[in-house]
């Protein structure tokens, strides 16, 4: 245990998600042998994140105005959709630079056993942007694990009445790995997913 | 520290830090264990696809102070997949995966427990009869053999040969005219002959039954379940009872399955 404000900041460092004690003490003791200047400037970042930094009012991606940067860009295809847990599944996206079209953040995925369900997420929000008709395909890129494929299924059956294109991500091997090391559903999935060679 | 390797259901998993997660798992003779498999979450994890919420898996763990640690894990029966692919089935088994969590002690091995849910998922993954049905069956089946058996003929107090009209929660099923307390419901017959169905396993009188009688029968058995553990099921809140139009019927009920 430290004197007053070294042990403020060990609690409060330890109060984040994945510090523990020990790294909580760690960061605290850098920081205090920290350049002010530099402190200074981690102190500024934290506060304009919390000032500046809101979530979109179309898609809830993050962002620092009404819309974010992808909701504003009139270049973005308006045709598509892709339905995300979360922003940081956004950037995932973005980094692909495969996809040219915007983004609907669900803000995670229907988890009974942790008492989340569809009213919980942003669903209401997903429904108003349709009525526009403007959208034709709605692509579901919710995390490939049990929550993620229930929430698939739950968007798939509200979408596809409206006469939407309602199309999952792929799931299958990683690209440089080798195929013995796949474990069984990941290599029955890549199986159903097959595609045709074209030469 | 000790390795061992087992079979077991995963009932629940749960992040931890950057890419672990907490995995509960019902072993066959183990009972309940919480383990932790290190970088699951990761794209490039070998066994991160065989631990999700109802995969029946070959394990190896070894032991910890307060959690174990998935060493190897090889997978017996992908459930999980076939039953997130129907929205109403997945509410209904994750609402049983919550009680089979509940109803089991950390170390304490309880194989019924282990072989009715592996029974319950398997039947909800071949979609072999309706997913509230199965749910329904497998409370009252998990209820029993914790040793809380419903009475759904005798009376529940005095064991007064029945059938009788009366049920009472805290009295454990069907009660008597004479030893009736206040505010014990009374269901329709069928409600009770379906629900006797379900604990006894008869799906044929079970898959007959009338929705209005099913859904009796599930608030009798969800009051009795919550009854008994004393505290809610979260899951329970979101389980899809009826099912939507244009959902297939179950699979018996086109005299397919027994």
């Amino acid at each position: 245990m430290y004197e007053g404000a070294v042990q403020d900041l060990i609690d409060e460092l330890g109060r984040l998600p994945g510090v523990g004690p020990k790294s909580a003490q760690r960061i605290a003791f850098h920081l205090l042998q920290a350049d002010p200047d530099d402190v200074k400037r981690l102190v500024e970042a934290l506060t304009e994140v919390k000032q500046r930094v809101r979530f979109c009012q179309t898609c809830g991606n993050v962002a620092e105005a009404e819309q974010c940067r992808i909701c504003a860009d009139a270049r973005r295809d308006r045709t598509s959709i892709c339905v995300v847990e979360e922003p940081k599944d956004v950037v995932a996206i973005e980094r692909t630079r495969e996809f040219k079209g915007r983004y609907h953040v669900l803000g995670g995925a229907i988890s009974p056993i942790d008492g989340i369900g569809p009213e919980d997420l942003r669903m209401t929000e997903l429904m108003s942007r349709l009525a526009s008709g403007e959208v034709t395909e709605i692509i579901i890129a919710t995390d490939p694990n049990l929550e993620g494929e229930a929430t698939a299924s739950y968007l798939a059956r509200l979408l596809r009445p409206m006469g939407l294109r309602v199309t999952r991500l792929a799931s299958g091997l990683p690209v440089g790995g080798d195929l013995e090391y796949a474990d069984e559903v990941t290599l029955g999935r890549a199986f159903e997913g097959r595609r045709l060679i074209d030469v | 520290m000790p390795l061992y390797r087992d079979e077991g259901i995963v009932l629940r998993t749960q992040k931890l830090g950057e890419a672990d997660r907490i995995v509960t798992l019902l072993l066959r003779s183990r009972g309940k264990v919480r383990a932790v498999g290190k970088g699951v979450r990761r794209t490039r994890s070998r066994f991160g696809a065989r631990l999700e919420p109802g995969m029946l898996v070959d394990v190896q763990c070894y032991e910890g102070r307060s959690l174990d640690t998935v060493t190897q894990a090889e997978s017996l029966a992908s459930w999980g997949e076939a039953i997130a692919r129907d929205y109403a089935t997945y509410t209904a088994a994750a609402a049983m995966l919550e009680t089979a969590d509940r109803l089991t002690e950390e170390h304490e091995p309880t194989l019924q427990q282990f072989l009715l849910l592996s029974g319950a998922l398997r039947s909800m993954a071949e979609r072999a009869h309706d997913p509230g049905l199965v749910l329904d069956a497998y409370l009252l089946r998990a209820l029993a053999v914790a040793g809380w058996a419903p009475s759904f003929h005798d009376c529940a107090r005095c064991g007064a040969p029945g059938p009788h009209r009366a049920f009472h929660v805290a009295s454990g099923g069907t009660v008597c005219s004479v030893c009736r307390p206040p505010g014990s419901a009374s269901p329709a017959p069928e409600t009770l002959a379906l629900l006797a169905a379900l604990l006894a396993g008869e799906w044929v009188v079970a898959d007959a039954s009338d929705v209005r009688h099913r859904r009796e029968g599930s608030g009798l058995t969800t009051a009795f379940l919550q009854w008994h553990l004393e505290r809610g099921v979260r899951s329970f809140r979101l389980v899809e009872r009826e099912q939507p139009p244009g959902r297939p019927p179950a699979r018996s009920a086109l005299g397919t399955a027994g």
